[in-house]
């Protein structure tokens, strides 16, 4: 390489360098550093970070009221399904109770009925067998008159004649034998 | 062709100092392996070991950084 | 901007620095410390996008959050989880310092990505600052509220007596070399994969393997994505490491 070419080497080094070590650059940068992070630090410290903070405090806050209002829901909906299930026992009980009283009432009315019809039908039998003996009776009477007729004629017819007294005993001595 | 020895040193020890973040290379390297392997073998415990993996990286890389910024100065500055 | 210097001589060029320059914005000229110039520009982007999320996007207050704001409570989430789980309960009062740290840091981060931007915290002057910041939080709180104790942190008690002296300078000096580290952290992974991104995009001018070339500044651009926000995510957990040291420096 020639000198030229050196010495234009040199320049570009001295224009290129290491910036980074310019050091007559730093006071530049380090006084508009410090003024971007007083600048940062205050818009967070006081907009920024208390703003966010109390969002998410409020958000946390907003979740777990409502993680308790569902707690609470849920307590409710097992108190309403614990209530439901007690009426619901109460009303079975109620409706056995019911039934048990409306069938016992029924069976009542049927016994008395029951009853009712028997004592019926048992003065009915009786009526019905005091008329069946009133014409067991009847027959009987017309029987021994019956009776006491043919024997009457057939003696007559025989050629002896009885008197009706020895008759009507003889014929109710033979009927109750 | 003809030259500066000076130059010749100069760029051989900007090639030389460069390997040094070779060694850098092989360092972090070797902290997110037996990161990855420790992690592997205890995922519950991975988790909460992250920040030390990257403390760990950061010191083993500095010293990279520190040869290449050797090789910046001889390169630019000297 | 590239070809100017060397165009001449080769078609591949790299500047990959170039995107760092602090230039002013209005005119040529010195930098002085009040100069208004890009870095200015992008830290007022920073916060406007900032105000855009957290205070522009949680105005609804809702209780059923709008895109908007669930990002935004999503990224109040993520900080106050990871401030409870390193530091501990009684650290949710430095919530805002942290929270500050780490929207700043994935705002430029992510706003550093797009093209022609200007990325603030790949510089190790703004980097420096914020780990100097912490370190000087860090430090006095743990000497206010710890009184001489906190220099337990140096002591580990654990180890045996004999080591005791050796492991406090072995201590100290890893306690010194935490704003180093933290910074250049952040400020390195940063400007190593923009430096990256832009390598790659001088290969294009070689139209052989530009479709190569734009393969891979994809591929490298998903990877600066995750790289952006996890170093945010490191600078942040690691600020409450040491601020767990702080508050409870017993080893």
């Amino acid at each position: 390489m020639a000198t030229a070419t050196h010495g234009a080497e040199e320049l570009a080094k001295a224009e290129a360098g290491m910036p980074q070590l310019d050091f007559a650059t730093f006071p530049n940068q380090i006084f508009w550093l410090l003024v971007t992070l007083v600048v940062i630090y205050f818009v967070l410290s006081k907009i920024a970070l208390p703003r966010i903070s109390t969002v998410l405090a409020e958000r946390s806050g907003t979740i777990m009221n409502d993680i308790s209002a569902a707690e609470e829901l849920k307590l409710k909906a097992k108190e309403a399904e614990e209530a439901y299930n007690a009426a619901l026992a109460e009303a079975k009980a109620q409706a056995q109770q019911i039934a048990n009283e409306t069938r016992a009432t029924i069976q009542a009315d049927l016994d008395a009925a029951t009853a009712k019809a028997d004592a019926e039908i048992s003065a009915k039998a009786a009526e019905s067998a005091k008329a069946i003996a009133e014409i067991r009776d009847g027959a009987m009477d017309s029987v021994k008159d019956v009776a006491k007729e043919t024997a009457k004629e057939l003696v007559a017819a025989m050629g002896a004649s009885a008197d009706a007294r020895t008759i009507t005993a003889a014929i109710t001595a033979r009927m109750k034998g | 062709m003809e030259g500066n020895i000076a130059e010749l040193g100069k760029y051989i020890g900007v090639g030389l100092t460069a390997i040094g973040m070779g060694g850098a290379a092989m360092g972090v390297g070797n902290v997110a392996g037996n990161y990855l392997s420790g992690a592997l073998r205890n995922p519950s415990a991975a988790a909460s070991q992250t920040a030390t993996l990257f403390i760990g990286m950061a010191f083993a890389e500095a010293l990279g950084i520190f040869s290449f910024l050797v090789a910046l100065l001889l390169m630019f500055a000297v | 901007m590239a070809t100017e210097a060397h165009g001449s001589e080769s078609s591949l060029v790299f500047h990959p620095m170039d995107q760092f320059k602090v230039t002013p914005l209005f005119g040529e000229g010195p930098v002085h410390w009040y100069t208004i110039t890009n870095v200015t520009l992008w830290m007022a982007i920073t916060v406007l996008a900032v105000i855009l999320l957290l205070v522009v996007g949680s105005r609804g207050r809702a209780i059923v959050p709008s895109k908007g704001q669930s990002i935004a409570e999503l990224a109040y989430g993520f900080v106050y989880k990871m401030i409870e789980d390193v530091t501990g309960k009684d650290a949710v009062k430095y919530f805002p310092y942290v929270m500050t740290l780490f929207i700043f840091i994935v705002f430029s981060n992510m706003l550093g990505l797009l093209p022609l931007s200007f990325t603030t915290t790949s510089h190790i002057a703004v980097t420096g600052v914020l780990a100097v910041l912490v370190f000087l939080f860090v430090t006095i709180l743990g000497f206010v509220k710890n009184g001489s104790k906190f220099l337990a942190l140096f002591w580990v008690s654990s180890a045996p007596m004999a080591v005791r002296p050796l492991l406090a300078v072995i201590e100290l000096i890893s306690y010194f070399v935490r704003p180093v580290s933290h910074s250049i952290r952040l400020a390195g992974n940063m400007m190593a994969g923009h430096a990256v991104i832009k390598v790659f995009a001088g290969f294009a001018a070689i139209a052989a393997i530009s479709p190569v070339s734009i393969v891979a500044i994809t591929a490298m651009y998903g990877l600066e994505v995750l790289v952006a926000f996890i170093q945010a995510y490191v600078f942040t957990i690691l600020t409450c490491v040491y601020l767990k040291d702080a508050l409870h420096p017993v080893h």
